[in-house]
């Protein structure tokens, strides 16, 4: 992007940012030091609240506004988690952002969170607030779906969500909200004012703050991150920050010196072909699946219930499948799909199968200094099935227990090829070889299903832990597969196979709650 | 706000100024949460020089302290000082009943979690990076880590309890049918928003200040004043609100206040401890967990002969509440039936576990599990539809003693039952729904009713007192402070409406003060539900004692009769004359008329004699009724609840949307604690799910569109409580009840209805797909009698 010059000379050692309209200009000390920390103990804006320090309660959502092809796009993310030299570049809207800041009245967000009498202790109302302010600047007019949907990060112990739900649902109702304030946070907020100022903030050459042995480097581009790495083999890589910045909060892990891959454009990529969606490393997760669901949009359901919005709107694919969880939600139906990913380390590239980057527990095939630089996930094949399921003990934003990709091709009623991965069951990710061998060759019915399902036996000896034992871990597994089969084969006629938009019985629901 | 589900406010309270009872105020902080300007311990500005603390925890559930070399914390960046057990200058001690719980463990750790020794630092990270340095040796002892384990060992915090009634025994034998079970209750963490947080500031002369996170500020200013060695009249403290305390800060805010004190006082600055929300898990108590064994008699038509129930809950190291949340579950074993023959039996187990609390219900939704259990069970085991064997051992007229001796005198349950029944087309759901599964394979619906009765007042007679403080400044402004805190239930913009009301004021001419034990002493913990009833009727009391004196002085300064004056709208009518409430006060002034007053109320009609387990424990009964209908996925037992209708009394209601608040949020909150809440502890007594992140309260999601709450329009106090209203804090969460027993009946569809699943608490997809999986194997030998 082309932008004027910077409207502030950039001081060493600084962050530059937006807050309340106004450009600061921060000195980092420590690159680790989160966004809520500075928000509460320096700048003693203490409406932005500490709940778990692990981005999974939402007290302390915080809006981020960036420049995106020259607009601002407006997106809620976990300020606890957040490390601040990561807002460089980009607007920061908090709870006190939104009052307007001439008459001092309540934004329409908060009236409306007012008036429903949607607030109770009050402790996780703020963040409450930012996510509906963040929906509201994303889709005035949303369902309830989409409302629940938007909220799926921010916990209330309080209120029962009823009225908070209708909140958000009221701000539509009542019309186009008053235009009236040139608060930051108000309507009448002149975004491309903000998008001038943001352009301003831009920059063509890595930041760098902090010292040794305690840096954070971002570079500004691909090949100055194979440069730095090539350097500093060993520097932490950050991408979203939504699983290494609890090792910082909740480890107290000393990173030592980072490398951001937050700023780097080609990593920030969607490119599709006839044959490849190609997602860059740091394409946030809710790109990355918007763009999958173009093509796979059986898996609409699916994604929607990956953590929660502020978790994919920092969280990266590339971060997602680098990190090797055992139970990451991304890795099993992308392996079913057929994925590859391209990895970079200095100039040299390489290409796995996903499957293969999985050697053990969170250990992975990639190599001191390298980086996963694309995921290559294939466009759909004719005549395949595919399935993704999840299973935890709560609907959103939970760890799976079981989570299962399929994808089978049928050809002349025999399956001549079959994918099946499994999260949660092994020590990676990781393809079910003796299920995949049952299916093969077989017709896609109950007979080759009840083989396939007594051969993940062979393939699996999962855990106990504090989500399944072991032996529910393997009894949903193998109905998993079943279950595929009767969506599948829509062997269940008109009877629903999952609990995804049922209504009550002889009550027709007016809005929402269907997906 | 025009709400249909809030019956509109009599017509009295709509004439009268905005501030009257009945009326649907927002919270008075509504505003200031929405923009983040409400204040909460964390969040006050500190004092130059403030230091943080951090606990340094036990790493073990039970172990005698070898050494504990700390050389290493004390070197670490920033630390100013470590304490441990022998730098508290006076007690050492926090247990609210039983002195069994110290503040730091000095020789012997009995739970993993369990503080040990304090770092303070200058900042909160160094601190907590230093905790982690201690080098601690440790001498294992066994540990006792479940209720079973307990109980084959007769490990208890306290004696167990009996409570009998009638010849149960024989009544047991002559029933015609029978049925025994056993089954696990799971516990619940409380998960306040805000976790446990205490700001300790010294004052001058060996005093001490203290901002506390704390539902009971009054046992946090007595115990900082045993750490210390300090007289009550030196120690301050000091709430202004709660970001959520569910119970969980009744007395576990007592530890984090004493130890910021004692580190305060030694080191002469401001010292603040607040808890990272992992020790917060593990340092801190729950709902107990309890495992229940009955033994039920009945007829062929379901109703009950007799009741020989055996409840064991895991009270964890020490003695905490337990005493009275058990009792509490005993008494709430009838919940809306009568019993005619019964025996309780009540263990308070010790385990090496955290030591288990307060949580909104108080054991009552425990005890009450017990009883909806084994009526579901007898319904089953019949082919009766569960709702009219409900209905058939109702409470009702020669049928109203509780097996705890109190007669029910305003038994209410029937009528909500008939009123929901026909709102929520139950009968007509049940039908469409068992037709519906009979087509459906893989999914199947559940619908079920369950009624709540509870009883409202503290257990412990002496607590049900209370007191307020009311000034009225000559600008007319009412400033009020009383005992009770505010953790979000809406106390506060309550009682000030109760006095509002009293003074015919608008709302916003009164202001509640933080609560602070320098104003209004001796008060008791804001729990049991009571907030509301007793310092309302405090309030109202010095809000009348004002008034009263106002009417004597007007009367004579203005000649009219007493009977003429009235306060309404601001103002007050003096006979034909109408004055600003504000001009009066300024005349009464001048004429050096008082123009505060204290209040204090006891709660009348009660008394309990513990030994015999008998009495008239509650002021009055509140009730509720809920209809829930769920779907559960047979492959993998996910659930989701559907719809939900609930009607709850809350008598007249003091403010219609605080009160539906308590209903929806009770109801969510029960319903998490029935579904998806697990609390899973290693075998090495660690507590697994510590976080969000393995410990998962209800989302958005997870409340249906199909939710409708509603106030019971009929409702009214028999008793002479504040307005006739009801205490609503506690009783809404059991209509979640409603919930697990509707999953109960979407896991017998798939047995057609001829067993009774089996399914413990919480009904997570795991227990679910367990249930599931029994129900379709062939029954072991046609009897529903569980292992």
């Amino acid at each position: 992007m082309t932008s004027p010059q910077p409207l502030l000379p950039d001081h060493p050692g600084t962050v530059r940012f937006v807050l309340d309209g106004q450009v600061r200009v921060v000195q980092v000390v420590d690159p680790t030091r989160t966004v809520l920390q500075w928000l509460r103990e320096t700048e003693f804006r203490t409406g932005t609240k500490e709940g778990c320090a692990e981005g999974d309660c939402g007290a302390c959502t915080v809006v981020l506004g960036e420049l995106v092809e020259g607009a601002v796009r407006y997106r809620a993310v976990n300020a606890c988690i957040q490390f601040l030299p990561t807002l460089d570049g980009k607007a920061l809207f908090t709870v006190e952002s939104l009052r307007d800041p001439t008459s001092g009245r309540l934004h329409p967000v908060q009236q409306a969170m007012v008036d429903t009498h949607a607030s109770q202790c009050g402790f996780c109302t703020p963040g409450f607030v930012m996510s509906l302010f963040a929906l509201h600047r994303n889709n005035p007019a949303p369902d309830r779906r989409a409302v629940t949907d938007a909220l799926a990060g921010n916990l209330c112990r309080c209120t029962g969500y009823r009225p908070i739900i209708e909140a958000a649902l009221q701000l539509h109702q009542r019309g186009p909200v008053s235009t009236e304030g040139e608060g930051p946070g108000t309507e009448g907020h002149d975004d491309a004012r903000l998008a001038a100022q943001l352009g301003g903030l831009q920059r063509h050459a890595s930041l760098r703050v902090g010292t040794a042995p305690r840096r954070f480097i971002a570079p500004a581009s691909l090949a100055e991150v194979g440069e730095v790495l090539t350097r500093h083999p060993n520097a932490r890589v950050l991408a979203g920050g939504t699983d290494v910045g609890l090792w910082v909060t909740k480890q107290l892990r000393d990173l030592g010196d980072i490398v951001y891959l937050g700023n780097v454009a080609e990593l920030k990529q969607i490119a599709t072909t006839d044959a490849h969606i190609t997602i860059g490393a740091a394409v946030p997760l809710s790109d990355a699946f918007d763009a999958l669901v173009v093509h796979y949009p059986q898996l609409r359901d699916f994604f929607r219930r990956f953590a929660s919005p502020p978790i994919r709107n920092a969280g990266t694919l590339g971060g997602n499948i680098a990190n090797g969880s055992p139970i990451g939600d991304s890795m099993p139906i992308l392996i079913a799909l057929g994925t590859r990913v391209a990895m970079l380390r200095g100039t040299m590239r390489r290409e796995l199968p996903l499957e293969a980057l999985y050697l053990g527990y969170q250990k992975t095939g990639l190599h001191a200094g390298e980086i996963i630089e694309r995921i290559v996930v294939p466009t759909p094949v004719p005549d395949t099935l595919i399935g993704a399921y999840k299973i935890s003990k709560r609907f959103d934003q939970d760890i799976s227990a079981v989570c299962a990709g399929f994808a089978l091709s049928i050809e002349d009623g025999r399956i001549d090829m079959a994918r099946v991965a499994f999260g949660g069951m092994a020590v990676t990710p990781k393809r079910a070889s003796a299920c995949e061998a049952a299916l093969r060759d077989s017709a896609w019915n109950e007979a080759t299903c009840a083989r396939a399902m007594q051969a993940l036996d062979r393939d699996f000896s999962p855990i106990t832990d504090m989500r399944a034992s072991s032996e529910y871990r393997r009894t949903v597994a193998r109905n998993l597969l079943r279950k595929f089969l009767l969506e599948s084969t829509r062997a269940l006629g008109d009877a629903p196979g999952d609990l995804y938009g049922l209504e009550p019985s002889g009550y027709a629901l007016s809005e929402g709650g269907a997906a | 706000m025009n709400d249909p589900r809030v019956p509109h406010a009599s017509s009295a309270a709509a004439d009268a100024a905005s501030g009257a009872v009945g009326q649907a105020l927002a919270h008075d902080s509504a505003h200031l949460h929405v923009s983040g300007e409400a204040f909460y311990t964390d969040d006050v500005r500190e004092l130059r020089g403030t230091l943080h603390g951090v606990f340094g925890l036990s790493q073990r559930s039970h172990a005698r302290i070898r050494s504990m070399d700390l050389t290493a914390v004390r070197a670490a960046a920033g630390v100013v000082a470590v304490l441990t057990a022998a730098d508290v200058p006076g007690s050492n001690e926090i247990g609210p009943v039983l002195h069994d719980e110290p503040i730091l463990a000095s020789s012997l750790v009995q739970y993993l979690g369990q503080p040990m020794f304090l770092v303070v630092a200058e900042s909160v990270g160094q601190a907590r990076r230093a905790a982690r340095l201690a080098v601690i040796e440790y001498f294992d002892l066994p540990a006792i880590l479940t209720i079973e384990q307990a109980l084959a060992q007769r490990s208890y915090v306290l004696p167990s309890v009996t409570l009998e009634r009638s010849d149960w025994r024989q009544a047991l034998k002559q029933a015609p049918r029978r049925l025994k079970h056993r089954f696990t209750i799971g516990g619940q963490e409380q998960f306040y928003l805000e976790g446990q947080v205490a700001y300790a500031i010294p004052t001058e002369d060996g005093s001490m200040r203290v901002l506390s996170s704390t539902q009971h500020p009054t046992e946090v200013q007595h115990l900082v004043g045993h750490a210390l060695g300090i007289d009550a009249h030196r120690v301050v403290v000091e709430c202004r609100r709660m970001g959520g305390g569910f119970g969980g800060k009744e007395t576990q805010g007592a530890q984090p206040a004493c130890a910021a004190a004692i580190a305060a006082h030694k080191l002469g600055c401001p010292v603040k401890l607040r808890y990272d929300r992992d020790d917060d898990f593990v340092i801190t108590g729950k709902r107990h967990d309890f495992l229940v064994e009955y033994d039920i008699g009945f007829d062929d038509a379901g109703r009950i002969l007799a009741l020989d129930v055996m409840l064991a809950s895991r009270c964890g190291f020490s003695a905490d509440l337990s005493a009275a949340v058990n009792d509490r579950a005993v008494c709430h074993v009838d919940n809306a039936y009568f019993l005619p023959a019964v025996r309780v039996v009540s263990h308070r187990c010790k385990t090496h576990t955290q030591s288990n609390t307060a949580f909104r219900g108080f054991g009552g939704p425990q005890g009450m599990m017990a009883i909806e259990m084994a009526i579901d069970h007898i319904a089953r085991t019949i082919g009766a539809d569960p709702l009219e064997v409900r209905r058939l051992n109702f409470y009702g007229p020669g049928r109203d003693d509780t097996p705890y001796g109190q007669k029910v005198e305003d038994f209410v349950a029937d009528q909500l039952f008939d009123e929901l029944c026909t709102s929520a087309s139950y009968v007509e759901r049940r039908a469409a729904i068992r037709a519906w599964n009979a087509h459906s394979p893989i999914i199947k619906r559940g619908i079920a009713m369950t009624p709540v009765k509870f009883g409202i007042s503290f257990n412990t007679t002496k607590l049900n007192q209370a007191s307020a403080l009311v000034h009225v400044y000559t600008d007319g402004s009412v400033l009020l402070n009383h005992g009770g805190t505010e953790m979000g239930q809406g106390l506060f913009t309550k009682v000030a409406q109760v006095v509002a009301h009293e003074l015919g004021l608008d709302i916003d001419r009164v202001r509640v003060s933080a609560t602070d034990t320098s104003k209004v002493p001796n008060t008791s913990a804001t729990a049991a539900s009571s907030g509301s009833d007793i310092n309302g009727k405090a309030a109202q009391q010095a809000a009348s004692t004002i008034k009263e004196r106002l009417i004597a002085f007007a009367a004579q300064r203005f000649n009219v009769p007493v009977e003429s004056i009235d306060f309404a709208s601001n103002h007050v009518q003096l006979g034909s004359k109408r004055v600003p409430f504000v001009d009066l006060v300024k005349l009464a002034y001048d004429a050096r008329v008082q123009l505060w007053a204290s209040g204090f109320y006891k709660t009348p009609k009660i008394h309990w004699d513990a030994q015999a387990f008998h009495g008239h424990p509650f002021y009055y009964f509140a009730y509720g009724a809920a209809v829930s209908e769920v779907a559960i996925d047979t492959l993998t037992g996910e659930t989701r609840l559907l719809r939900a209708d609930l009607l709850h009394d809350a008598g007249r209601s003091l403010n219609p949307a605080i009160d539906l608040g308590q209903i929806e949020g009770g109801f969510i909150q029960g319903m998490g604690w029935l579904t998806c809440e697990e609390l899973r502890w290693n075998e090495q007594g660690r507590l697994m799910t510590h976080a969000p992140s393995t410990y998962k309260i209800p989302l958005a999601s997870d409340v249906p569109a199909a939710f409708h709450a509603k106030l019971w329009t009929r409702g009214e106090n028999v008793e002479d409580s504040i307005h006739r209203s009801k205490a609503v804090g506690e009783p809404p969460l059991m209509l979640a009840m409603s919930v697990f027993h509707a999953i109960r009946d979407a896991v017998a569809a798939v047995g057609e209805y001829r067993s009774s699943p089996t399914l413990n608490a919480p009904a997570t997809p795991e227990q679910v797909l367990r249930a599931v999986e029994a129900m379709r194997a062939p029954p072991p030998s046609g009897k529903t009698a569980a292992k």
